[in-house]
């Protein structure tokens, strides 16, 4: 079974934010909410890189470990997806999340949040809605996954920096490309996120 | 070479150090001339290792979708799912056990002199309001405040996953409603208690007089006896803290960050457990472990008798104020 996985080539990302435009278009996100973003570290100094981050669905992932309801889960993809149903909108998952990943519509004044909403890997929700459905693409967007696709902001990447796909592959594509340049700052957020880094 | 000399020298040898390296690290140079595109490049663990978040520049509005990683939310899932939950329990399961074992062992304190059918106005009617706006703040904000974090080990495999998700839904909404009630009733008690409540030397001698638990001894005490003074400025302090935290998780990333929301977290959730051990002891001792107590905050008026032996100071004091004599004989 794959293990599927994101990798963000920060040698190659550019900032041109195609990724983001990708995920808010494939999967109807809502205003003021971005399961995917572009963060520049040290922008306009020496050794800048541009990262696109979202949620990197964890080994032992932090957000369903502290769901106080329980509502997320990893598939056996180990894609981490959740139950709009079930979430009553703390924010822990958000606090927990090591790459600010969980997002939540405004529902009231302050700070009061709705359902949490993240990155799906384009693999629908993780609700009872059918695989495929209306209802599903209405609360969680696409499910490209379910069509042996893979998520929208990695096809679309103008650079192929973005790389989704099976984590043992999608590593061996960059350290092959780290071999061949001759440098790389290696995979932001893996050792975090997976327990384990490139080899390169 | 003097020692002033050899200082310079030294510091000037640091200085030329200095200069001859920091270009090298800024821009080194491939083996063939050009510059090496790798010395540019921030190795992404090197940048971890300066901060445990790694911030950056975004192209949304949205402040904190700034900080790339933060993997310190891995060690707050550790204080919320490991610490948190073996701690709470040890804490609150501690204290009722501590409280049971104190009612196997000295049982119901009872009024040693029996009833004397004669009361005495102990709380006014707005101070018995502000005790239990605040009682009954604290017990919905307890409960579900102990829901957030213990729910789904005991509530959620009676109840099913639907269902508690929807007491869980209600439970938030009532957690963060309810706290402006218990702010305001903890303001009451903080202001109308607060005079009664200072130390004073007659404390000295209540806890050199076994503070009540020597049956033999007497310990003398005001209004409030130090017992009673430690919940109230436990309380107060508790309180502020609990209710600081809470109005920051109530705001969440109004002028903090990441970092600042999962101390406040912390501190919201240590401070809690703490404040219901405590006030599980508060409740114990006003309603099973003291005959007579729970009148006080009840009806607000106490029997003579029960005030002699808990509070003969604020007795005689009181009496003395409204002139009146307490029979020297408790009425049959």
């Amino acid at each position: 079974m794959a293990r599927m996985k994101f990798l963000c080539d920060a040698d190659r990302c550019i900032d041109c934010n195609a990724c983001v435009t990708a995920c808010k278009n494939e999967n109807e996100v809502p205003w003021g909410i971005n399961r995917r973003r572009v963060v520049t570290i040290n922008d306009g100094k020496p050794g800048e890189r541009s990262v696109s981050m979202a949620c990197m669905h964890c080994t032992d992932a932090p957000c369903a470990s502290v769901c106080p309801v329980k509502c997320i889960y990893p598939t056996e993809d180990g894609i981490v997806l959740h139950d709009k149903d079930l979430c009553i909108g703390c924010g822990y998952c958000f606090y927990a999340c090591p790459f600010g990943a969980p997002q939540y519509p405004q529902v009231g004044n302050f700070g009061s949040r709705g359902k949490m909403d993240k990155c799906t890997y384009c693999a629908g929700g993780g609700g009872p809605e059918a695989p495929g459905s209306a209802e599903e693409y209405a609360k969680y967007g696409s499910n490209r996954f379910g069509e042996g696709k893979l998520p929208m902001c990695a096809e679309m990447c103008s650079t192929k920096s973005l790389l989704a796909g099976d984590g043992d592959i999608i590593a061996q594509i960059y350290e092959e490309r780290v071999e061949k340049r001759g440098y790389g700052s290696g995979a932001w957020g893996w050792t975090t996120a997976y327990h384990e880094d490139v080899k390169s | 070479m003097t020692a002033f000399a050899r200082i310079r020298f030294a510091a000037l040898l640091l200085m030329l150090f200095g200069l001859a390296t920091a270009p090298v690290l800024a821009q080194k140079l491939g083996p063939d001339g050009a510059p090496n595109p790798t010395a540019s490049v921030t190795n992404q663990k090197t940048l971890l290792e300066q901060a445990p978040r790694t911030q950056g520049r975004i192209d949304i509005p949205d402040v904190k979708a700034s900080v790339l990683m933060q993997p310190a939310g891995r060690t707050w899932d550790y204080f919320h799912e490991v610490l948190l939950h073996w701690g709470g329990a040890v804490v609150i399961v501690g204290m009722l056990a501590v409280l049971a074992l104190a009612y196997l062992i000295m049982g119901r304190l009872r009024i040693e002199a029996g009833r004397s059918g004669q009361t005495i106005v102990r709380f006014k009617a707005f101070e018995r309001f502000a005790h239990w706006l605040t009682a009954v703040s604290f017990v919905l904000l307890g409960l579900t405040g102990l829901n957030i974090t213990f729910g789904k080990v005991l509530l959620r495999p009676l109840v099913g996953p639907d269902l508690f998700s929807d007491i869980s839904q209600i439970a938030k909404y009532v957690h963060n409603f309810t706290s402006f009630a218990f702010v305001a009733g903890l303001v009451l008690i903080t202001v109308l208690f607060f005079r009664d409540n200072l130390f004073k030397q007659v404390d000295i001698d209540w806890v050199k007089q076994g503070g009540g638990f020597i049956k033999s001894k007497h310990a003398p005490a005001g209004r409030f006896n130090l017992g009673e003074k430690m919940v109230y400025w436990l309380s107060v302090a508790a309180g502020l803290l609990v209710s600081a935290s809470g109005f920051v998780l109530l705001f969440p990333f109004y002028g903090t960050n990441i970092a600042d929301m999962q101390i406040a977290q912390v501190a919201h959730a240590v401070i809690a457990i703490l404040f219901i051990a405590l006030i599980l002891g508060h409740i114990y001792i006003g309603t099973l472990g003291m005959e007579g107590a729970f009148e006080a905050m009840g009806t607000g008026e106490v029997d003579i008798n029960w005030a002699r032996e808990h509070h003969d100071r604020w007795l005689a004091e009181k009496l003395e104020a409204e002139g009146r004599q307490a029979s020297a004989t408790p009425a049959e």
